[in-house]
């Protein structure tokens, strides 16, 4: 089982977070059609690298993207994702 | 060690001496024949001397605590332990199944598929007798009586293996101030010193293990012996299975195992090395042993197993198994050596060069000889064992569980551990096995054994072979090489050679199957811990849920949540009571605890933008103090939920959804704001367990909320803010049963009063099964199965109420042209023409055998009149309205005569919402 450095937790076991789906799978808002079509139904599913969404969903919620190589498990980094804190 | 331990075998009481396993006690009384193979019921012996025996396997315990298949091997006697043979009837030593042994040509490699693709009738036929004819030994029949205790556990390194090998990494992290667990599968630590006793750094070997074992224990560390690592994974995560007590035994303090999971910062892999057979006919017979096992036998059990032994080898460790026999005082007839050139100057042995084992004589209770090939010419030898050696295959399972790579190691014959994908090396005999010939198949193909446990010959492989499977994956899965327990440990390199030489390729070319965890058997117990009977998964009670246990209702598991769905007076039925439940609602009033709905409050100057994404409806137009129905899209363009939204305040509003739904809910309004309207200013909170809710329903709710309140009840689709029996409450006036009616919400912690109050009104309590009926007669939907996330709000009806301002999530994929087909599936009523029932979830066709154009999504009748209507998805239904169809379940044998209508069965207008 893999660790997750979860950018507000540290390294924490991947049983505590639920993978959401490839970054590039996002449908903006008011994206025109042929944009969401493609995002949802034509995604690259690459061999190798690619951005992913994650969630620490058993943990503190937190969303993040996650780099990752889909082939080796290995993490090349990590970025909290959401509302920026308001001061 | 002193003293005997007794046991009994198949019922017969025996003994034992201490630390014996009971392969080495069943032979030290004599006893050869152990089991039935799985599918041929061939008479089968002790193998190995360790977890990778296939055919050694035993039932022990008795009841609950009873273990089928466990290796005669891997289980040390204890006193008053019950074994029993398997898979023989109605004796091990005259079993009728054996007969199947002279038919063994009806059950070639791939039978089972063979069969699959031929008439179904001929399967079912087979089905029965292969049962009952091929297996291991049945699954417990009684809940097991232990506990199963888990840990979690971190250290810097684990070793797995005591060998000399795993000591000495262990010592040296230690040393280096490190936190080692250091694992052991057997019940001693450094088997392989024991088979082979010798002396290191100046110490008898055993004595210096122990004084590692202390120095591990004494610096923070754990020495587990007993304890399997059964499985690998990324960044260095480890479970051990451990053994507590024996299988079987009753625990000392409730405990039988405990599984461990370990997170390490190095593995080191000291798993050793399995010695494999050699293939040759009547190679499974018993008699016919590992080499280094008859050493273990020997020299740790004080068993000698034969006393005429042949000794059959490709490398120089027959010779050490044959000296130990003679010190024990067996003779050793012969040393078959493969290799063509004597090994190492004069042999005290009588060896024969460039030969192989042929052909095993003998039966059941043992062999009684050898046909050898000698150079090419026959030699028979009379003997009572056979000791064979086809070289070692290092155990480099864990490393390949965790994504290692393997390297071919052309002198030993074997694969040896590569690069591995995390902090994990392998040390000793696993990754540097002893030099080893590989020799062919010899003998009658028919009758030798590659995989012991699953009766796979070579005649299977070839003929798998010719039939075109070539991939060693496809070959596994067609002849079940390397399947059950074992997971083919001592077979598979041997199978590997058979397809590499028909393919004409190298091993290393011909390829391996995936390693899977784990390595050895677990225990299911393990696996689940304390995770059984009510702790197996939560149990969500809702709040009032004491005052409906004290009703004794018939209860629903609805996901988590225990709900009412029906509370029978006397000896009513669940459908009685539910007809009667949703009678008193539409003739008088009614009240259902509906607290498990989906709650969110969704509050900020941009909460209308963000409600107006989540939501395919108008949010913004919604006065305070109003408000209506509403239904989400995924970015798919397909309604996925459905609910309600109120206008509680200028910039706070409730929002509510299915309870089934409810954790999809949060998640999807969760990444809706954190992914898609990061910059919108507005906070949304799940509140579905802070409110409790209550429906209440019926023509006089009006008269029985104004009671209550003190005020006016609120029109249809507003919300106010009163008190019942002391508690503020938000009632809203909303209705899913089609008559007038009110959603109560309000802090948990006041249900029980709320409850009280409004049950003294005189309303009926009604469960889910008479919400069905209302809301099934009125065409309300439900989420789950009408809406099914298949179906856009137009094919479900609710077309009208989209926001034309599009700015609700899935608006463009809406637009894609499949969405235009007039033959997608759309939501229908049905009536029943023919006055039975109509059948949930059946198929709508045309003519009984026709295609489904659709099917059945809820069931039930007209309340008041009676008559059976149901709802449904239906290919182009919105323009079939007056078709005839059938709604046919061939599974159940149902059918029932339908007319496709509107879904709304009852009040269509709508005109009792209003006062």
């Amino acid at each position: 089982m893999k660790l997750i450095p979860c950018p507000h937790c540290g390294n924490r076991a991947q049983a505590e977070f639920v993978y959401e789906r490839t970054a590039d799978s996002v449908v903006p808002l008011d994206a025109a059609p042929e944009v969401a079509v493609a995002a949802l139904f034509t995604r690259a599913n690459l061999r190798g690298v690619e951005e992913e969404i994650w969630r620490h969903t058993y943990g503190c919620g937190s969303w993040m993207l996650i780099r990752r190589d889909r082939v080796s498990h290995a993490i090349e980094w990590v970025k909290p994702i959401g509302p920026k804190v308001l001061p | 060690m002193t003293g005997q331990i007794n046991f009994t075998f198949d019922g017969r009481a025996l003994t034992a001496k201490p630390g014996q396993t009971l392969a080495a006690a069943l032979l030290d009384n004599g006893i050869k024949l152990v089991g039935r193979s799985f599918k041929y019921h061939r008479p089968r012996g002790i193998l190995s001397a360790g977890i990778e025996e296939p055919n050694a396997l035993v039932t022990v315990g008795s009841g609950g605590r009873t273990e089928p298949n466990t290796r005669a091997t891997d289980l040390f006697v204890y006193e008053g332990l019950v074994a029993t043979s398997q898979n023989r009837w109605p004796s091990l030593s005259s079993d009728l199944g054996s007969a199947l042994q002279l038919v063994s040509r009806a059950l070639p490699a791939g039978f089972y598929y063979k069969t699959f693709f031929g008439p179904p009738k001929l399967w079912l036929f087979y089905e029965k007798f292969i049962r009952r004819a091929a297996g291991l030994g049945p699954a417990p029949a009684e809940i097991d009586p232990d506990r199963y205790a888990q840990r979690a556990a971190f250290c810097d390194v684990l070793v797995v293996g005591s060998g000399p090998a795993g000591l000495i990494a262990a010592r040296d992290a230690v040393r280096a101030g490190k936190k080692v667990f250091l694992v052991e599968q057997d019940a001693e630590l450094a088997p392989s010193l024991l088979r082979d006793p010798q002396e290191i750094d100046g110490k008898q070997g055993r004595a210096w293990a122990g004084e590692i074992a202390t120095e591990v224990r004494t610096s923070g560390g754990r020495v587990l012996t007993r304890t399997s690592a059964s499985g690998l994974w990324d960044d260095q995560f480890v479970c051990l299975s451990e053994k507590l007590v024996e299988p079987g035994q009753v625990p000392v303090n409730g405990f039988t195992q405990r599984y461990w999971h370990v997170r390490a910062g190095e593995v080191v892999l000291a798993t050793g090395a399995i010695e494999r057979p050699l293939t040759f006919a009547n190679n499974d017979r018993p008699g016919v042993m590992l080499s280094q096992s008859v050493r273990t036998y020997v020299n740790r059990f004080g068993v000698v197993p034969g006393k005429r032994v042949v000794v059959a080898t490709t490398n120089d460790d027959g010779y050490l198994t044959a000296k130990a026999l003679r010190q024990a005082g067996a003779e050793v007839i012969a040393v078959l050596d493969s290799r063509p050139a004597p090994v190492g100057g004069d042999s005290e042995f009588a060896v024969f060069n460039a030969a192989a084992p042929v052909t095993a004589k003998g039966g059941k209770n043992g062999v009684t000889g050898l046909v050898a090939d000698v150079d090419g010419t026959t030699q028979t030898f009379a003997c009572d064992l056979i000791a064979m050696s086809g070289g070692f295959t290092p155990v480099v399972h864990l490393h390949m569980q965790a994504g290692g790579k393997l390297d071919w190691d052309e002198a030993a014959q074997a694969f040896v551990p590569g690069a591995s994908r995390w902090n994990v090396r392998t040390v000793g005999l696993a990754a540097q096995p002893a030099p080893a010939e590989t020799v062919g198949a010899t003998g009658a193909a028919k009758q030798a054994f590659v995989d012991f446990q699953n009766d796979v010959t070579v005649a299977d492989l070839d003929l798998a072979w010719r039939e075109g499977y070539r991939s060693v994956e496809h070959l596994k899965r067609y002849t079940t090489l390397g399947m059950a327990t074992d997971q083919g440990k001592t077979g598979n390199m041997a199978a590997l050679d058979r397809i590499a030489r028909r393919e004409g390729m190298t091993v290393p070319e011909a390829g391996l199957t995936t390693f899977r965890p784990p390595y050895t058997p677990v225990s299911m117990g393990a696996l689940a811990g304390m995770g059984t009977g009510e702790h197996a998964q939560p149990t969500r009670r809702p709040a009032l849920y004491d005052l409906h246990a004290a009703k004794d209702p018939i209860w629903l598991n609805a996901g988590y949540w225990k709900r009412p769905r029906a509370y029978p007076i006397g000896a009513e039925t669940l459908a009685q009571a539910g007809l009667r439940e949703a009678r008193a609602v539409r003739s008088s009033v009614g009240m259902c605890d509906v607290s498990t709905l989906a709650k969110f409050e969704v509050q900020g100057p941009d909460a209308v933008q963000f409600l107006e994404r989540v939501c395919q409806t108008t949010v913004g137009k919604l006065a305070v103090g109003r408000g209506r129905y509403t239904f989400m899209a995924r970015e798919d363009g397909l309604v996925f939920d459905d609910g309600t939204v109120w206008r509680l305040e200028e910039n706070r509003y409730l929002l509510t959804s299915s309870t089934g739904g409810a954790s999809r809910m949060a998640t999807w309004l969760s990444y809706v704001r954190n992914h898609l309207c990061a910059d919108l200013k507005v906070s949304v909170v799940c509140v579905q367990e802070h409110y409790a809710a209550m429906a209440v329903a019926g023509p006089q709710s009006s008269a029985v909320m104004a009671a209550l309140t003190g005020e006016e009840a609120p029109r249809h689709m507003s919300v106010v803010e009163a008190k019942i029996a002391g508690a503020p409450v938000l009632v809203m006036a909303a209705s899913f049963s089609g008559e007038r009616a009110f959603e109560v919400h309000f802090d948990a912690s006041h249900a029980e009063a709320v409850w009280r109050a409004i049950e003294a009104e005189g309303c009926c309590p009604y469960g889910l099964e008479a919400m069905e009926l209302l809301r099934i007669e009125k065409g309300h939907m439900v989420v789950g199965t009408d809406i099914d996330g298949r179906l856009t709000a137009g094919e479900l009806g609710l077309g009208k109420m989209v926001s034309k301002a599009g700015t609700w999530i899935g608006a463009a994929t809406l637009q894609r042209p499949d969405f235009a087909d007039p033959l997608r599936k759309q939501f229908v009523g049905l009536v029943a023409l023919d006055g039975g029932s109509i059948p949930e979830g059946s198929m709508l066709v045309r003519f009984i055998g026709g295609e489904a154009e659709g099917h059945v999504t809820g069931s039930g009748l007209r309340v008041l009149e009676g008559g059976s209507i149901a709802i449904g998805h239906l290919k182009g239904g919105q323009a079939r309205h007056g078709e005839d169809l059938y709604a046919w379940s061939p599974t159940r044998k149902q059918k029932a005569k339908v007319r496709v209508t509107s879904p709304h069965f009852y009040d269509p207008a709508g005109e009792r919402y209003r006062d």
